[in-house]
């Protein structure tokens, strides 16, 4: 077993159990912190996957952004709602989740199916991107085609994004607005 | 060497794993928690099949774009979520049940 596939699945290990751990938790702190951790272990996979850039990407935004979000929304909501959500039976297996369980399940069966009936491998464009030596290098030179790209090529959905984004944060930043302060 | 399959594999289980949280929990900022799971082993999947594409990047750039909207999504999430627990005094999915003030 090379080192590479030792990592992959300790990668894999702590990133699905983080986030079972998530599902099981009660506490609602623990769960985001735990999700802290499948964020760093999905980065790593993302390594493996010799994508690199996006990696470090996936670590500023998510745990530099979303997850500092996700925090001031939670301390802002106030105690006694959360209160509230630790007192309520919320055991793993219960009655109450079997919807869940079943749905989650029926999902896993799903793709699961599809996955190994696709043949994902043996695909006909990876194989020739294979033969055709299209794959990331390992070297670390594929992030200045990344930059290359991302400023050519894909230039469009860039701006499209970017106006998006903008957009998104102008309206968060009105809705949070308390109401009554100087409303027009 | 890793196979796609792996990965997707991966992917699949993640995805699960969100379906259950956003079904089961009984908090809006869970449920987000949920929903950026799933995203991820979206993510997870472009990432993975980007790896063989060496010309155009196509996967990898997608990631990047599909990571700043998610992003985006959650900062007017947790807005929605804010003014919600200001008017209702709770952030449990199943009591907001009025549209009306």
């Amino acid at each position: 077993m090379s080192m590479i596939k030792i990592l992959f699945y300790l990668m894999a290990f702590i990133t699905l159990g983080s986030a079972l751990v998530v599902a099981a938790g009660k506490n609602l702190v623990r769960s985001i912190f735990m999700f802290f951790v499948t964020l760093f272990g999905l980065a790593g996979l993302y390594v493996l996957a010799l994508a690199d850039f996006v990696a470090v990407t996936q670590i500023v935004i998510y745990v530099g952004g979303i997850l500092v979000l996700i925090l001031f929304a939670f301390m802002l909501s106030g105690k006694e709602a959360l209160d509230k959500v630790e007192v309520q039976k919320n055991k793993f297996i219960s009655l109450s989740n079997a919807p869940a369980f079943f749905l989650a399940g029926l999902f896993a069966v799903i793709m699961l199916n599809v996955i190994f009936k696709a043949h994902v491998d043996q695909l006909p464009w990876v194989i020739e991107s294979v033969k055709a030596g299209n794959t990331m290098p390992i070297d670390g030179t594929g992030i200045n085609k990344i930059g290359v790209n991302l400023m050519t090529r894909y230039l469009l959905p860039f701006e499209v994004i970017s106006i998006l984004l903008m957009v998104a944060l102008v309206g968060a930043a009105h809705l949070s607005r308390r109401e009554g302060a100087n409303q027009v | 060497m890793i196979t796609q399959q792996d990965f997707m594999i991966i992917s699949v289980m993640l995805f699960c794993i969100g379906v259950f949280i956003i079904v089961s929990k009984k908090n809006a900022i869970q449920v987000l928690i949920g929903i950026e799971l799933m995203l991820n082993a979206a993510i997870l999947n472009l990432v993975a099949f980007g790896k063989l594409d060496r010309a155009n990047n196509g996967g990898q750039v997608f990631a990047l774009f599909a990571i700043v909207l998610a992003a985006a999504t959650t900062a007017v999430a947790l807005a929605i979520i804010l003014n919600v627990y200001r008017r209702y005094k709770t952030i449990d999915p199943d009591k907001i049940n009025q549209l009306k003030d």
